[in-house]
């Protein structure tokens, strides 16, 4: 089983897509966490943003990382043929 | 699979789960009419008790099967969106159904530590591991520790490390069980245990991962179908918006306006509070007194006639103190919980509130500059203590859950690495629907409670006051100390495990939607028992006695071995929830710590670090388990341990903060000064990289 630069390439791009998704995810949660008595000075619709942000905001953005992640990944499959079959 | 394909298969379960899912809600109205009718509420209960174990225990003989494959990853063919609801009610414990919204209620912001971590680890699930461990495609997680470090005492750890976090949590389950069936039925605790387990077992004794998963999906419909319900109903009631999680926005600033008033001594409201928290103060002066006197009579040697003379002026009852260090222990809860009265409301969505020491030395006229500035400091450091123990939870909780085997388990039972990855987002997806709706599930009983409970009269108590209160007084406790007939905010002692359970009455909905939400707590209790059961048992049966003892096993023998197991976890499990062990909720936060410091970094270093090899997996899982059980045992009471070996003020619940770091510099170093592993592991770590290789290897169990 020989890798081809197109495998590398995949593997690459996997690996950059998933650093900056766990960027954003660490952002989402804790630099938000490290700073929520500040944010919590800026209202929106009645919440301080920490706290919207710690009971619901941040879950709204870790269901859209997976989602997406799911979605160009399994995009990226077939760029480099590395799909799999229907069983 | 021969007969049905996947999209038919698919199709069937649509149809079955829609019908079902029609079928409980008729169940709930036939319910409701006969209630009205007049049938009593003890009925209802047992009729909600045994319907559902009933329901659970014919999917489970439904599913009934002999197929190895089919016992451990329910063949593989599980579509995405199911396996997500099997992971969400696999996932959602009875502390998520019943006491995550109490603790919000109690917590506020620093509360919200649980909602943060249970949901944000699914993100390192779908990035680090559920996709490659599809693609590697056996049975248990310590398979993939035993192949891709080749060899048994890698295995034999990962087995180790996923009994003990699971079995703690399995106890806590089969606990939260015995509680709910109690208190469904009126049976004591000891049998309602029992009787859980009976239900659990049928489930997954007969058909595995098969029962379970198809089990777990039913379980999932009832407990979103009774979270919601009444949250809903509360939300118009108070907003006239049937959204919660958007209708709450408003709520939260009358509850802020509300704590403002309490707190300010100049309004009524405020003034009545202040008198309250100054009964509470007098309380607490005239028992810490008391145990000054006790503490001198027994220096002087006249201890025990000092406990009788006390005994006599009690008038003798006969739960009194035996002993003067009994007195003692008794007075001085006494004199903290009084205590605990005694200080401002603290407001709800107010992040690492420090100590309010601040506040005291201003209302002082006698301080200083040089003491106010003084107790800022203080409340600067108590604040920035609580933010990084509240950063350092998130995270254990986070790797917590992308490290326990019961949920990574179940990723193998997709049909593809393509429908794993499909199916952690629904998992999440899943999940969040309750957990975004916890959050607003506790403001809204918390403004129930802030205006319509206080300022009521104690002679015109709501309903669910007295009703709470009579059951179980650590639940629901209210005494009027400042004499005055009106309740106050101080007044009221509100445990975290009502919120979810008296929701109903709150919002005056009839007692079958009560029954309603003790059985979701329930099919959230044995949905979570179900799975971790069945990893305790597979982990022996597959790797300890297939892997490693007999690898030429018959399957017939394999699967015996395997049921039989089972039912021996699941009893001394039962046994062990039935002594009613005391902390187990900090046993539950642990596991999250132990698993995150024992699997995270062989795991994901196995996957993205192609010279990560047996010494390093070895090194790193028991250097990471080995600090975070060490940090547990030297700051934990129960284990002897006291606060004042905390490093960096760090609770003991987030050991796993210590033990993860030292688990990858374990990998890591163990790696580098050993050989790099063989080309055949290299050919293993490239084969679970892609979905799929020309001329790729074959690595799936059968």
């Amino acid at each position: 089983m020989q890798l081809s630069e197109k495998h590398q390439e995949y593997w690459q791009r996997n690996l950059r897509m998933t650093a900056v998704l766990l960027a954003i995810w660490f952002v989402a949660t804790f630099v938000v966490i490290y700073f929520a008595p500040q944010l919590n000075e800026i209202v929106i619709m009645g919440f301080p943003f920490a706290f919207y942000m710690g009971a619901q905001g941040s879950l709204i953005i870790y269901v859209l990382i997976i989602w997406f992640y799911a979605r160009r990944m399994n995009q990226l499959d077939n760029e480099y043929g590395v799909q799999e079959g229907e069983e | 699979m021969t007969a049905v394909t996947q999209s038919q298969f698919f199709q069937q379960l649509k149809k079955y789960y829609t019908f079902y899912t029609g079928g409980f809600i008729a169940f709930v109205i036939v319910l409701a009419i006969l209630e009205q009718m007049g049938l009593p509420p003890k009925w209802i209960g047992f009729i909600f008790l045994g319907a559902t174990i009933a329901l659970y225990a014919g999917i489970g003989i439904m599913s009934k099967t002999a197929d190895v494959s089919e016992y451990y990853v329910a063949g593989r063919r599980v579509p995405a969106i199911f396996n997500g609801m099997a992971t969400g009610a696999d996932w959602m414990s009875a502390a998520s159904f019943i006491g995550m919204a109490g603790t919000l209620y109690l917590a506020g912001y620093d509360g919200l530590a649980f909602v943060l971590g249970w949901t944000g680890g699914y993100v390192l699930v779908a990035l680090f591991l559920a996709p490659y461990l599809r693609k590697f495609g056996q049975f248990t997680i310590p398979d993939f520790l035993g192949s891709r470090y080749n060899g048994n005492l890698p295995r034999t750890i990962g087995v180790i490390a996923a009994i003990i976090c699971s079995f703690t949590y399995v106890v806590a389950q089969i606990y939260g069980v015995g509680i709910i069936t109690a208190r469904l039925t009126g049976i004591e605790f000891q049998y309602g245990v029992f009787l859980g387990l009976a239900g659990i077992l049928v489930c997954s004794f007969l058909g595995g991962m098969r029962a379970v998963t198809w089990t777990q999906v039913a379980q999932y419909i009832i407990l979103i179908i009774a979270y919601m319900i009444p949250v809903v109903w509360l939300s118009v009631a108070h907003t006239g918006n049937p959204v919660p999680q958007i209708a709450y926005g408003q709520v939260l600033q009358q509850v802020t306006q509300l704590e403002n008033e309490f707190n300010n001594a100049e309004t009524t409201k405020g003034a009545a509070e202040a008198s309250a928290r100054a009964a509470f103060k007098a309380q607490q002066d005239s028992f810490e007194a008391r145990i000054a006197a006790l503490d001198e009579a027994v220096a002087a040697g006249t201890g025990d006639a000092f406990l009788e003379a006390q005994r006599a002026e009690a008038g003798n009852p006969d739960d009194f103190a035996a002993t003067t260090d009994a007195l003692k222990a008794a007075w001085k809860k006494s004199a903290d919980g009084a205590k605990g009265k005694t200080g401002p409301v603290s407001a709800h969505a107010t992040a690492f509130a420090g100590k309010g020491a601040e506040a005291k030395a201003r209302a002082n006229p006698d301080a200083t500059e040089a003491d106010i500035a003084a107790a800022k400091a203080e409340d600067q450091e108590a604040s920035n203590i609580k933010r990084r123990n509240f950063i350092a939870l998130v995270l254990c909780l986070m790797v917590g859950t992308a490290s326990l085997p019961h949920i990574l388990m179940r990723y193998y039972t997709t049909p593809s690495v393509r429908d794993a990855r499909k199916s952690v987002f629904w998992s999440l997806f899943f999940i969040f629907l309750l957990y975004f709706t916890a959050p607003a599930l506790a403001v809204l009983v918390k403004f129930e409670v802030y205006s319509n409970l206080v300022g009521s009269s104690f002679a015109a108590l709501p309903a669910w006051v007295a009703n709470w209160s009579a059951v179980d007084a650590t639940l629901m406790k209210i005494v009027d100390i400042n004499l005055d007939g009106i309740v106050q905010l101080a007044e009221i002692t509100i445990g975290g495990d009502l919120i979810v359970l008296a929701t109903p009455e709150i919002a005056g909905l009839p007692y079958v939607i009560s029954g309603m939400v003790a059985a979701g707590g329930l099919a959230a209790a044995l949905s979570t028992a179900d799975g971790l059961l069945l990893t305790i048992a597979n982990a022996l049966s597959h790797d300890v006695y297939y892997k490693m003892i007999d690898p030429k096993a018959s399957t017939v023998r394999r699967l015996a071995i395997s049921k039989g197991l089972l039912v021996l976890v699941a009893l001394f499990a039962a046994y062990t929830a039935s002594l009613k062990p005391g902390d187990i909720l900090f046993l539950v936060g642990a596991a999250f710590s132990l698993a995150a410091s024992a699997f995270f970094p062989a795991l994901v270093l196995g996957v993205f670090w192609k010279r990560a090899n047996y010494l390093g997996a070895v090194v790193g899982m028991l250097a990471g388990l080995g600090v975070c059980m060490y940090y547990m045992v030297i700051t934990y009471p129960f284990f002897g341990g006291v606060a004042a070996n905390q490093w960096f003020s760090i609770a003991p619940i987030a050991a796993g903060v210590f033990g993860m770091p030292i688990g990858f510099i374990g990998v890591i170093v163990g790696s580098l000064i050993s050989k790099a592993p063989s080309l055949e592991i290299q050919q293993l770590v490239d084969h679970v990289r892609y979905p799929n290789l020309v001329g790729d290897i074959d690595t799936r169990a059968t």
